[in-house]
């Protein structure tokens, strides 16, 4: 029994089930990354967007992803530490937090989100896919493992808002000619194509249930939370796991878990219980902060506020607007993967998704997170705001956090202002405001 | 007083040249451009961002190319910082600011190269906001294989082109592409002489004047800037000869970072009132980027692909591939301008240049080559701060160097 009296005990949070399995797949990722060397495994540093998971798997491959650990040492109050250390060494307050929270982790031993140290890289797979500090990241862990070969992907942007079949080729030739290769050379191994395909297909089809679940929140009363549990949804499929059948398994577990919510009528599964009532659903743009992660989330379930679609769902995949791995033609889906994802889009592209988003999932409003860290999303926001506004019709909001420097978090303003847009919203639902004249009359 | 030297040359041409280079680059109006469409009845500008696109192809569609910069601290930013949160560098509010006063009218489109993501951003802005202007993207390979990356990047090439002779209404020729080539190639070779020169006697080719002259030439047709620069050289060589320009213990210091947004030009100025004499920076590469001489007979565009896939050259917009060291060009940078130490001039919130930093001092410590860092923007206005870090950073070099 609780003691009501414990005032240091932990408070009881609700988990899902699915959250509890990806719990269990993650720990079981990191301890098979601590014994890669005694396994003869080798191990893969990539990133998010444009990563490449079926083809490192089909490698037999360990990937690990420097983004999710920042923004796991982010959750866990350990990036501060991280980032003043990497400060300390030279690199500049101005810059993106990912990439010093990441280096000062190394500087500190290297010590991943379970407390287990993360081996050394085999290989670096630059995916420079959407965001151009992967570049200089990436020329930094080079730095850090002069011995560490690296294998660039250049994936082009879709600057005129599409990709062209010469950007598609440029891509698969060099899958063909340089990445392909250097796994061959690092891992000893033959390409084995029916080996990716057979992964391929795999991720196909925890990208049905991956998309299904994100469209559940059309229904009136929204089962999930497509941003702050959004990030736990699409936890298996931008990581290590697309194209296994364990990320099939949690898909399939997940789905029925939100399908039973529908049929119960019941909101999402907030840290502080099921949501009851949403009084406002809303599309958010950015990615979230992860220092004070739960805090920004109840300011919004505080409020009665849903978010019942986000596009930092999407830098992993764009599968909602009908992209699927296809096995059959495995390096070209590779490629165009990679050329899909949200930040690769152009602002024009990002704007209509969003706009899409509103309109789809009848939302009342939208919220730009606005981080410090990343210019990728960022830059331009405050021009989207406008241009999704005037075609929604519907009022955007804007606060501004980083991903895991807690300095940039403050909880105060970011509080202010979602209540102010909140009011806002209200007051908009409640009808239109009498005129000025009629009211003194 | 006129002094006519030995050479025959007048000394008081020299600051009436680089006044008139300063006027030009002081321009915000673009008024130069908006002149020479007066006087090129139904030609067309077209503008571009830095660090690199390949002006020779605009100028080869019949149009002038014209570098936007940014406005150094003379404009005052109220629309542009609408558009960008605090975080973000200054160079795209100014240029959203030039574009919104309607300075940027008398260009028919914009192409963004993909140096960073506030670019290639910019790029999307340009086309919600000036949806009546051409808004290009120009994605540049960071795979440096011929055939691959040059496959694809000859493919972006042509994309451009069409592109651009669309703007035009000019139906050019391979002719005209290698006759393009054949005028920056000049162009670049004279860039290369001044730098060559200014590293040899800074005193003579102050780094401030070599700025001016070089940013001159983002707005001035390629012609015109050959011309100015060829007598410019001329000039100093009779200045070379009158000895009229005295040197100074100054120390020689290496700019380093200042690759995409521009310092103002008083930065630039108080480097060298702080005992500093730049003998090499990376200030508008488009200048110099590709080296030399790119072949100017055969495919005009294969030429230009190869140049680029040849391209040794470093800089925080581009990828140094497996098998090289970064910082292995700034080194040799500094060894061959006889440089005694780097600064650092990085604009703030600018990911590429601050991100490279801790490699490129890291390389230096290796080499025994000193340094230091600050950072600016466009619109710095305070000047003491840096003056004295620059100094102090030169009396260093001076009391020290040789320990």
């Amino acid at each position: 029994m609780k003691n009501e009296l414990d005032v240091d005990a932990k408070p009881v949070i609700d988990k899902e089930q699915s959250m509890l399995v990806q719990k269990k797949m993650i720990a079981d990722h990191f301890t098979k990354l601590t014994q890669a060397k005694d396994l003869g495994k080798k191990v893969v540093y990539t990133f998010v967007p444009g990563n490449l998971t079926e083809l490192m798997l089909s490698f037999d491959t360990l990937p690990v992803l420097p983004e999710i650990n920042a923004l796991q040492s982010g959750m866990r109050k350990m990036s501060g530490e991280y980032i003043a250390e990497a400060e300390r060494h030279g690199h500049s307050e101005d810059v993106c937090t990912y990439v010093k929270c990441d280096i000062g982790m190394m500087l500190k031993g290297n010590i991943g989100p379970t407390g287990q140290k993360i081996p050394d890289p085999d290989l670096l797979l630059l995916s420079y896919t959407g965001c151009f500090t992967f570049l200089k990241w990436f020329e930094l862990l080079r730095d850090r493992y002069p011995n560490c070969p690296v294998a660039m992907l250049h994936v082009p942007y879709q600057g005129e808002g599409e990709y062209t079949p010469e950007m598609v080729k440029y891509v698969v030739e060099q899958l063909q000619k340089e990445i392909i290769p250097k796994f061959e050379k690092v891992t000893g191994n033959d390409f084995n194509e029916d080996a990716l395909k057979r992964l391929l297909a795999n991720s196909a089809i925890a990208e049905e249930d991956l998309v299904w679940v994100l469209e559940a929140a059309k229904n009136p009363i929204s089962p999930i939370d497509a941003y702050f549990g959004g990030v736990y949804y699409i936890g298996p499929i931008f990581t290590s796991f697309r194209g296994t059948e364990s990320a099939i398994e949690y898909y399939k577990q997940l789905r029925q878990e939100v399908q039973a919510r529908i049929d119960a009528g019941l909101g999402p599964i907030t840290p502080d219980g099921p949501m009851e009532e949403q009084k406002f659903r809303l599309v958010v743009e950015g990615p979230p902060n992860w220092t004070s992660f739960r805090e920004f989330w109840k300011m919004f379930y505080d409020e009665g506020a849903v978010v019942v679609a986000s596009t930092y769902t999407k830098v992993g995949g764009v599968y909602d607007r009908g992209f699927r791995h296809d096995p059959d033609k495995p390096l070209e889906t590779m490629a165009e993967y990679c050329l899909g994802c949200y930040t690769n889009l152009n602002l024009p592209d990002r704007v209509k998704m969003m706009a899409d988003y509103v309109k789809d999932y009848n939302a009342d409003g939208f919220l730009m997170n606005s981080v410090k860290s990343c210019n990728s999303f960022s830059s331009g926001q405050l021009v989207m705001l406008r241009e999704v506004e005037k075609l929604t019709g519907r009022a955007g909001g804007f606060i501004e956090t980083d991903l895991v420097d807690p300095r940039y978090f403050s909880a105060s303003n970011v509080k202010n202002r979602l209540e102010s847009y909140f009011q806002m919203l209200a007051q908009k639902k409640a009808g239109p405001l009498e005129s000025a004249e009629e009211v003194t009359a | 007083m006129i002094t006519t030297n030995e050479a025959g040359g007048t000394l008081a041409e020299l600051p009436r040249l680089v006044e008139k280079c300063e006027a030009v680059c002081l321009d915000f109006d673009f008024k130069t451009v908006s002149d020479w469409k007066e006087k090129n009845p139904g030609k067309k500008a077209f503008g571009f961002l830095p660090t690199y696109v390949p002006r020779e192809l605009i100028h080869a569609a019949g149009m002038l190319p014209v570098g936007v910069l940014g406005a150094d601290d003379s404009l005052e930013i109220v629309r542009g910082d609408a558009c960008f949160q605090s975080y973000i560098c200054h160079l795209p509010r100014s240029v959203v600011e030039l574009g919104m006063t309607g300075r940027l009218d008398c260009l028919s489109g914009m192409m963004f190269p993909s140096t960073c993501d506030v670019i290639r951003n910019l790029s999307g802005i340009w086309k919600l906001q000036f949806p009546e202007k051409v808004s290009l993207y120009f994605d540049a390979p960071q795979n440096f294989d011929m055939q691959i990356g040059g496959v694809f990047y000859r493919r972006v090439l042509e994309e451009i082109w069409e592109a651009l002779l669309k703007v035009s209404g000019v139906a050019a020729t391979n002719e005209d592409i290698l006759a393009s080539i054949k005028l920056y190639n000049e162009n670049r070779r004279l860039t290369s002489v001044i730098y060559d020169m200014r590293s040899a006697r800074p005193w003579v080719a102050p780094a401030s004047e070599v700025y001016i002259l070089m940013r001159a030439g983002m707005q001035l047709p390629v012609e015109e800037h050959n011309a100015i620069l060829t007598r410019y050289i001329e000039l100093i060589e009779d200045e070379v000869t009158a000895g009229s320009r005295r040197e100074l213990d100054n120390a020689r210091v290496v700019v380093s970072g200042s690759f995409c947004e521009q310092p103002p030009l008083t930065l630039v100025r108080t480097l060298e009132r702080s005992g500093c004499y730049v003998v090499e920076d990376d200030y508008m590469m488009v200048t110099r980027w590709l080296g030399s001489e790119v072949p100017s007979d055969g495919d005009g565009m294969h030429n230009l692909v190869q140049a680029y896939m040849d391209y040794k050259g470093e800089s925080p917009a581009k990828f140094v591939p497996d098998g090289q060291k970064k910082g292995t060009e700034l080194i040799g940078r500094v060894r061959s301008t006889g440089g005694e130490g780097v600064l650092f001039a990085a604009p703030s919130f600018c990911d590429p240049a601050l991100l490279d930093q801790p490699m490129l001092q890291e390389a230096l410590d290796k080499e025994g080559i000193s340094y230091t860092a600050f950072k600016y923007s466009e619109n710095t206005g305070q000047m003491q701060p840096i003056r004295e870090r620059a100094g102090t950073f030169a009396d260093t070099i001076k009391l020290w160097g040789d320990a």
